[in-house]
């Protein structure tokens, strides 16, 4: 409270240590789109501010919300999320194909995407519930992955793997940090090892599979379903240190990069903006993540602590997979790039994610107002 | 490991786990900035290579081929600006959707569809297959309106090989063609597999491909990932190949061609003071014309299955007995082994040598018989005696002085070498001693002896002038200092008498008298077995089995600067071989009286050599039952070599003067020589 004076006492309970940081990604993010669109705000860089103003709104109504709350709703929105699932199931079976959205007037939800924040909800209120003395018995594993699986089935039934693993991966990290016995997850590791190749030869769909045998091989199918990592590889690569400059890069103004406003926006940025450009990015991920991982060991209690170690994970969970994938260390999966990805979708769920994080920092400086 | 659990314990076990977490992020982290690094620093230089070769694409824009010029500077050879459609299959998505659609837009019939369909299949993937050339400009602009609906189809302007004569210099200058798959791999560079790219394939065009060929162009331009030209960043122009120029004289080539008619055979008329080759006419021929953009299967059909072998250039690689018409050559061998050329020997019909008699062609006799009416009677016994006095050993030696078995320095894809027999080849050939009727054959040019047409021309070049001639094909302007070939000049004169008196005197020939008053050619008859007398006589029956019909010749008879051969394939004789030879001889002369004699052959023929093989690709496709499309109209620029063109320039000078002056000033030359 020693620098209040600068700051009126609200505007310093803000956590602009992440903030900052965060505005300036959104703004890199929204000049990409500028320049992924040919040189104008529309049609991507426009809706993408409008989009995070919309969920800052959002992030600070959360931001208010007092830990009872977050307790109390947690079960309900589960089950809310769990239903609009099973609609959008349902729906896709009415309508014919798979459908992973729902559409309420102009807005598309996509109800997989709001699991994996509510997972981590769900499971850290869990937790919370659970006498101490229990986390090393069945009922600290078997209740919540039967609250991870019933999301999951109903995912990989869209079919969404991606979403599936990030969910499973996110109710993993909760897990882990709710101090299950670590036998338990080196057991489950070398499970996953015995089912990874049964599941790649049976369960998986062919074009699944194929994404998985061009990513370990993308030169062999350089036209086909590798096209896609060798063309974000070229635009990283081509970008050099400094990049071609602000709306330079030819691959993405070519269409010979995919999707260069979506997922492999980190390739149409790494073009123009070069590894300088990279490295920020990832150094403004590294002080987001920090600062997450910073609220969560600073919470005060198991379920603020778990909430905020989740909603973190989450988070990387996105940023990890896509950048591993446009670097190609990772397999094509559709999963965006937070905060620099044109999308509604990804958007709301790491607001959400950030939201839920700025809520329980609240909450600590509210148990600890002078624990900084 | 167990230790009480407590929620103290617990906030431990979440510390050091965050903990966990925060490293593996971080160490994630940590990766990603190294792998990008690692792309966009270490691995830079390849990246931005491919990015650049994603977004500039280097078309190549196929030169411009250098023309074949005839020796007056007149285009045997040229280029004509046309439409043209190509298809890259390797980049063909629809095989089937494409060639319908492209049926559609370029209004093909279902036999060419099938044939586009069956390029397709058997193309190499790598190369462009041509579709259409020498289109109409809205259909070529049809095409390329629908071209984001054809992936892998090139519409393009460029130029076509253009032979105005067409089947007239169809063996001299073979063709031009895309190029195959193992011409790619002898020399892999990009411009081979460029559409609209062609490269000799046959005589001439292959043999000065480098020359002919010329540096491309090229046109870099930026495009997207769907091949859409977004701008053009560069255009070099591509240089024309440089001009070939030929000794050949394109009228004289063109009406000796035509000639020919309706015979298999060939013409070689050279220059006997510069060694010129000016016209090596090969019949029946292709028209190249038809050959650059593939050839058809109904066109390849009928040309190799037609037994006159319209594929073989006969001037070259035709060998045949040379019969009667070496008789010159035997008797200057034997002047040079010091024969007095009146001596005589009785000629009842036939000799007796040892146990066998062998006839005369003239079975009641010739009487007494000198040397000079040895060659203009064409008198076997007087052959036959004096060689066997006289020995095969001077006469084969004189044969290949004169140039029988020989090649001659000629930038050509190859020439046979034929036969001249003595008892050291037969011994090895065949392991047999040589026997006096070896030599009986040899001298009248049977047997063993084998000669090409243009061999049999430089033999007469040699005899008539007494000196080495050399043909040659190109144009150097030069005048060539030719040997002597140590010939006495009263031995010289004997057998140029002799030979006049062949066709001028009493001679075997008398219809080929040149109809000019103060020209005289001289020649000799040859007529070559081809099957003995218990299977044909040689005049009739199965084409075949009829005797070949040879002449060779040289005007004026005193001064000689013309000299050639003609050789008719299964002819029937001589006789079929001197008329053409005196009308081309004729052509040179006063061309406007060799093409009257011309026109009113070809009127019974039935047109002229290319009329003739458009109508009989005609009747050929239509008992294939495919139907053809309407032949192209025909080009002014065909005229300009073509033989009409020469009488056309010079009939008021001959008219008006009568001296003959062979080589005409007022020959045409194209006007406005640009491609």
């Amino acid at each position: 409270m020693k620098r209040a004076v600068t700051l009126p006492a609200r505007l310093a309970e803000i956590p602009w240590v992440m903030l900052l940081p965060l505005f300036a990604l959104v703004a890199f993010g929204a000049a990409v789109l500028h320049s992924a669109a040919g040189g104008s705000m529309s049609p991507y860089a426009n809706s993408h501010l409008l989009r995070f103003g919309v969920f800052a709104v959002m992030a600070f109504v959360m931001w208010r919300v007092p830990r009872e709350w977050a307790l109390w709703i947690a079960y309900p929105a589960y089950v809310a999320v769990l239903l609009l699932l099973i609609g959008v199931e349902i729906l896709g079976q009415v309508g014919g194909g798979s459908q992973r959205w729902l559409e309420v007037g102009p807005i598309r939800i996509q109800p997989s995407e709001l699991m994996k924040p509510t997972v981590v909800l769900v499971l850290a209120s869990y937790f919370h519930t659970l006498p101490v003395a229990m986390i090393g018995t069945w009922r600290a594993l078997i209740p919540p992955a039967g609250l991870m699986a019933l999301p999951m089935l109903l995912v990989l039934l869209q079919p969404d793997l991606g979403t599936t693993l990030a969910i499973a991966l996110c109710g993993a990290v909760v897990l882990f940090l709710a101090g299950l016995p670590a036998r338990w997850f080196i057991g489950g590791g070398v499970a996953a090892m015995v089912i990874a190749p049964l599941a790649y030869f049976f369960g998986l769909q062919d074009y699944q599979r194929r994404r998985v045998t061009t990513f370990l091989d993308p030169e062999s199918d350089p036209l086909g379903a590798g096209y896609h990592i060798t063309q974000s590889k070229i635009a990283i690569g081509s970008g050099g240190i400094t990049g071609k400059g602000f709306g330079e890069g030819s691959q993405s103004h070519l269409d010979y990069l995919p999707e260069p406003h979506t997922d492999f926006v980190f390739a149409t940025m790494a073009e123009e903006w070069g590894l300088l450009g990279g490295i920020f990015v990832l150094l403004v991920f590294g002080i987001i993540l920090r600062w997450g991982l910073n609220v969560a060991r600073a919470a005060p209690d198991r379920f603020s602590r778990l909430l905020a170690g989740g909603l973190t994970a989450t988070t990387f969970f996105y940023v990890a997979v896509n950048l591993m994938m446009v670097m190609g260390l990772a397999p094509v999966v559709g999963i965006p790039l937070p905060f620099m990805s044109h999308g509604g979708s990804s958007m709301m769920t790491n607001m959400i994610c950030m939201g839920g994080l700025m809520m329980v920092d609240r909450w600590n400086r509210q148990s600890a107002p002078l624990s900084r | 490991m167990e230790k009480p659990l407590s929620t103290n314990n617990l906030k431990q076990t979440f510390d050091r786990r965050t903990f966990v977490v925060g490293a593996v992020q971080g160490g994630i982290g940590l990766l990603l900035a190294a792998r990008m690094g690692y792309i966009a620093v270490a691995e830079n230089e390849k990246y931005r290579m491919e990015a650049e070769s994603n977004r500039v694409n280097l078309t190549l824009i196929p030169p411009r081929r250098g023309w074949i010029l005839d020796r007056n500077g007149s285009p045997l050879a040229s280029n004509r600006a046309d439409f043209r459609v190509d298809i890259i299959p390797e980049r063909v998505e629809d095989v089937e959707g494409t060639v319908t659609m492209l049926g559609e837009l370029l209004g093909f019939g279902p036999a060419e569809v099938q044939d586009l369909r069956d390029k397709l299949e058997n193309a190499a993937g790598f190369s462009a297959v041509p579709v259409a050339s020498g289109l109409r400009y809205e259909r070529f602009a049809a095409v390329s309106v629908r071209l984001p609906e054809l992936p892998g189809v090139v519409p393009q302007r460029g130029y076509s090989r253009y032979y105005p004569t067409g089947p007239s210099v169809g063996h001299l200058l073979g063709y031009v063609g895309a190029a195959s798959r193992e011409e790619y791999e002898e020399e892999p560079i990009p411009l081979l597999v460029t559409p609209g790219f062609k490269l000799g394939k046959d005589g001439l065009e292959k043999q000065f491909e480098q020359r002919l060929r010329g540096e491309p162009g090229a046109r870099r331009v930026e495009v997207t990932a769907s091949g859409k030209i977004v701008r053009d960043l560069e255009t070099r122009d591509d240089i024309q190949g440089d001009a070939v120029k030929l000794t050949i004289d394109g009228p004289l080539q063109d009406y000796a061609a035509r000639r020919l008619g309706l015979e298999s055979g060939s013409v070689v008329v050279m220059d006997c003071l510069t060694g010129d080759l000016l016209c090596m006419a090969s019949m029946p021929s292709f028209d190249p014309n038809s050959f650059s953009d593939g050839i058809g299967r109904v066109e390849y059909q009928m040309l190799s299955e037609n037994e006159r072998v319209p594929l073989r250039n006969k001037v070259l690689k035709g060998l045949y007995p040379p019969g009667s018409t070496v008789k010159p050559m035997v008797s200057m061998a034997f002047l040079k082994a010091g024969l007095d050329p009146e001596e005589t020997v009785f000629c009842g019909g036939g000799l007796q040598v040892g146990n066998r008699r062998f006839g005369c062609w003239n079975r009641r006799g010739h009487g007494q018989v000198n040397m000079a009416k040895g060659i203009y009677q064409s008198c076997d016994v007087y052959y036959y005696h004096f060689a066997q006095r006289l020995g095969m050993d001077v006469i084969a030696p004189m044969a290949r002085r004169c140039g029988m078995g020989q090649t001659f320095p000629l930038p050509v894809v190859s020439q046979f070498y034929g036969t001249v027999p003595d008892p050291a080849w037969k011994q090895e050939k065949y392991g047999q001693a040589w026997q006096p009727f070896d030599t009986v054959n040899a001298t009248i040019g049977q047997g063993y002896m084998l000669a090409n047409p243009l061999q049999l021309a430089v033999m007469s070049a040699r005899l008539a002038t007494g000196r080495e001639v050399l043909p040659r094909l190109l144009l150097e302007g030069t005048q060539p200092g030719f040997r002597h070939m140590g010939f006495t000049d009263d031995h010289v004169h004997v057998i140029q008498q002799a030979m006049s008196d062949v066709v001028n005197g009493p001679g075997t020939a008398g219809r080929a008298r040149l109809p000019i008053d103060d020209v005289q050619m001289a020649g000799k008859t040859g007529t070559a077995q081809v099957v003995g007398l218990n299977i044909s006589d040689g005049r009739s029956g199965p084409w075949k089995y009829r005797d070949h019909g040879l002449f060779i010749f040289f005007a004026p008879f005193d001064k000689p600067r013309y000299a050639g051969a003609v050789v008719i394939e299964h002819g029937g004789g001589s006789g079929a071989a001197y008329p053409v030879a005196r009308d081309v001889m004729t052509f040179l002369f006063d061309p406007q009286k060799g093409l009257e004699a011309l026109h009113r052959l070809e009127q019974q023929w039935g047109g002229t050599a290319q009329e003739r093989l458009a109508a009989n690709y005609a009747r050929y496709a239509q008992e294939a039952g495919i139907d053809l499309p309407p032949p192209p109209d025909p080009l002014t620029l065909a005229r300009q070599v073509d033989a009409e063109a020469r009488a056309a320039a010079t009939e008021p000078d001959s008219a008006v003067t009568g001296a003959i002056t062979p080589r005409g000033e007022a020959n045409p030359v194209a006007p406005g020589t640009s491609t």
